[in-house]
């Protein structure tokens, strides 16, 4: 596996390194995977473009910013688009285009190659209302929050029946009021 | 034991929908010994097998038939084919509901007489007052268990209650508690004591909340006299020469037609269902659909004026742990034209779970704006308006010019836009709600938009005149003796409070006057 900071000339397409976010994950594109360096973990692509993947990623961060979540469930909530766009040639071209589209408003470097979130977010402002935004939006609603191991991140606890309710576990345990 | 009955028995009442109004409505009538099949379109789920997940206990009781949406409400952008949450299971709403029982005002049964002419509005006074109700109201509130009736102690106030009694009180507000709730506090009626699990609508595992499926249902199969048949969608009703109805047509859970004959038919499928079957049933008789000579099936559709408050505050609430609703402020409920608008509101805590927060706090909200909302979860603290809205005659349940269900009937179309008495309610429910959070220090709150609709009201309404409505104070409808509506398209206006209660108290007293029919032979 290669580490590579900066895409120049020379370089092979699948060693491109996605810059990611802010937060500083890299992304990297190997074959036809999408891996991640920091928080070891790759997602194989099936359908679309391992490329296409890896901005899938960011623009999921991008329209759902929480600094305090790893790539991993961004990754993890738009894989379903790579497993839709297997069995449906329309949605593949959807997220193609669409992904090709922000790249080409992006400017040279391309989406990913736009450092800060303002750049991007204005970009994504453009083209909210489309069908391609909407489909990514909509998909992650369920797709990011409905993961269970997101929910400690934000302090959201689950299940409870098991464990026997609240009643002796601080359904009224306020102190500050 | 529950008496299976034939098919071509012409002797029994058929109740269709097992939820609030029709799960007691069979109860009622199996104790008198009358002989009782309910028809219920989803299947039967007991409460041990309810699922403390909001997207997967969705998909295992929520009513996801397709259905479409018109009209200026925001939900019809934001969730285009699920107008309202309603559940598709034996014990229909009672299962996912929240448990908030509330008697309705006084005022509230004489909308027109009180509220005067509201342009715009198709506003009507109830043929029955709040004294017609009060002995139903007493025994509804008997058999649910309602707190703080009965001798019944009230809940024990959770985190989310707290921020919000503390914001109640420092703005004067003198009623504020922790609510009539339709859920033991102490073991009562063979059911224990709430938990706090914090799972209310999901279906309450403990079953501590009342629903009618661990309740009147099996009461009523006890006696021999009641038959629920789950996974019996009912497609039409049919009526003989002289205009009685004399059975309806399913299909049962193989899809395959069936036709089960009937001495009376009552039907209580909720607002959109009610009305939808009764288009459905039209017949060279009836051309524009059974019990419809005044034009107003599927009128009227109400939903409540709603919104929500949330709050973030700089230490944590943990809002979603124990019961979902228990707790209310009731200053607003009055009928106060000061205001600007006419008729009241409650405000009413309410928590949900992360990934409902995430689908429902600004439903299409993207960006940090949003989610640093969420980042805030744990320190959120939320509540629910619920106001009485205008009936208006173009919201209304219709059935769509083309598209079909598998059973090829067309599907409902639910159409609906905010009265402006509606709109500044909301806006002064949106003010107070906010008010009360920042008199606690929140540090950012948030006026949240209506979700699909969870009251539905109003679509067979009840009037004193044949011309005005569908159904007369008993229920029956105007054109037709032996078909009744037993669910909450009865109501004649929504009032400020949670209808289940009056559903309840409506279907208890509706027994007593089809007992008498049967036995005078009148019908
Ligand atoms: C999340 C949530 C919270 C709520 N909280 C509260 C609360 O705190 N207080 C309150 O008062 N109310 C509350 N409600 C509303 C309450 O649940 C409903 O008002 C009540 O259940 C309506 O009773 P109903 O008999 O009209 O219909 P339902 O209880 O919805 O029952 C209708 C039944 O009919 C069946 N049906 C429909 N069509 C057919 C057909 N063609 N053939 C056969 N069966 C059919 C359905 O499957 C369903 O089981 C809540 C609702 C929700 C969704
Ligand atoms: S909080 Fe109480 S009523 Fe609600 S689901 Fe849990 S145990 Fe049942």
């Amino acid at each position: 596996m290669v580490t590579i900071y900066q895409g120049r000339p020379g370089l092979t397409r699948r060693e491109l390194l996605k810059r990611g976010s802010a937060a500083g994950a890299l992304l990297i594109i190997s074959g036809s995977a999408v891996l991640s360096t920091s928080e070891a973990w790759g997602l194989e692509s099936t359908a679309l473009k391992p490329e296409t993947i890896a901005t899938l990623i960011q623009l999921a961060r991008d329209i759902y910013p929480h600094d305090q979540v790893p790539d991993k469930y961004y990754a993890i909530a738009i894989k379903s688009h790579d497993e839709q766009a297997g069995k449906d040639a329309a949605h593949k071209e959807l997220i193609e285009k669409g992904i090709a589209d922000l790249d080409q408003k992006s400017g040279a470097g391309g989406y990913t190659g736009l450092g800060w979130e303002d750049e991007r977010v204005a970009i994504l402002r453009q083209i909210e209302d489309t069908p391609f935004f909407q489909a990514i939006r909509g998909s992650l609603v369920v797709g990011l929050y409905n993961q269970k191991e997101v929910w400690p991140i934000f302090g959201y606890e689950g299940e409870s029946y098991s464990k026997g309710g609240y009643i002796a576990r601080g359904f009224d345990d306020i102190e500050w009021l | 034991m529950p008496a299976p009955y034939a098919l071509n028995d012409d002797s029994v009442v058929v109740i269709i929908g097992s939820g609030a109004g029709g799960g007691t409505l069979g109860n009622e009538l199996a104790q008198k010994g009358i002989d009782v099949v309910i028809l219920e379109a989803g299947p039967r789920i007991e409460y041990e097998d309810f699922i403390n997940d909001e997207w997967d206990s969705f998909s295992q009781l929520a009513w996801l038939d397709n259905r479409t949406t018109g009209g200026g409400w925001r939900v019809h952008k934001d969730f285009p084919n699920l107008p309202a949450w309603i559940v598709k299971a034996v014990g229909g709403t009672t299962t996912h509901w929240a448990g908030a029982s509330l008697r309705f005002q006084e005022h509230e049964f004489k909308g027109l007489t009180n509220y005067g002419k509201v342009e715009g509005a198709n506003l009507l006074d109830w043929p029955i007052t709040l004294a017609d109700l009060e002995p139903y109201y007493a025994k509804a509130e008997d058999k649910m268990g309602v707190t703080r009736t009965n001798g019944i102690e009230g809940l024990p106030g959770n985190n989310n209650f707290k921020v919000f009694k503390a914001g109640a009180d420092k703005l004067g507000y003198k009623e504020c508690h922790t609510g009539n709730m339709a859920i033991n506090s102490a073991d009562r009626d063979g059911r224990m004591g709430c938990q706090q699990t914090g799972f209310c609508f999901q279906g309450c595992k403990w079953g501590a909340k009342w629903s009618t499926l661990y309740t009147e249902i099996p009461k009523g199969e006890a006696t021999g006299k009641l038959e629920v048949r789950p996974s019996s969608h009912v497609l039409k009703i049919e009526h003989d020469d002289s205009g009685k109805v004399t059975s309806v047509v399913y299909a049962d859970k193989d899809g395959k037609q069936q036709s089960q004959k009937a001495r009376i038919v009552c039907v209580a499928g909720n607002s959109i269902e009610s009305p939808r079957l009764l288009l459905n049933s039209a017949s060279s008789k009836f051309p524009d659909g059974l019990a419809n000579s005044s034009g107003q099936v599927g009128k009227n559709y109400m939903r409540h004026t709603t919104g929500s408050v949330y709050a973030i505050f700089d230490k944590p609430v943990h809002f979603w742990r124990g019961t979902t609703m228990a707790g209310i402020v009731r200053d607003e409920a009055k009928h106060d034209p000061s205001r600007g608008f006419v008729g009241g509101y409650e405000l009413e805590t309410l928590a949900l779970g992360l990934p409902f927060m995430a689908a429902f706090l600004d439903p299409g909200g993207w960006g940090r704006s949003f989610t640093t909302a969420l980042d805030h979860y744990d320190k959120m603290a939320g509540m629910w308006i619920v106001g009485e809205d205008m009936p208006q005659e173009q919201n209304a349940v219709k059935l769509h010019g083309e598209l079909k269900d598998k059973y090829g009937m067309p599907i409902p179309d639910v159409w609906f836009t905010d009265h402006p008495n509606d709109v500044a309610m909301r806006n002064h429910a949106y003010k107070q709600g906010m008010a009360m959070y920042d008199a606690v220090g929140a540090t950012r709150s948030f006026p949240t938009p209506p979700y699909p609709s969870t009251h539905n009201l109003g679509t067979n309404r009840m009037s004193e005149k044949a011309s005005d409505g569908v159904v007369n104070k008993w229920g029956q409808t105007h054109d037709i003796k032996n078909l009744f509506v037993s669910d909450g398209s009865q109501f004649t206006t929504g009032a400020a409070e949670n209808p289940t209660l009056t559903i309840v108290t409506l279907a208890i007293r509706q027994a007593d006057y089809i007992a008498e029919q049967m036995s005078a032979k009148s019908i």
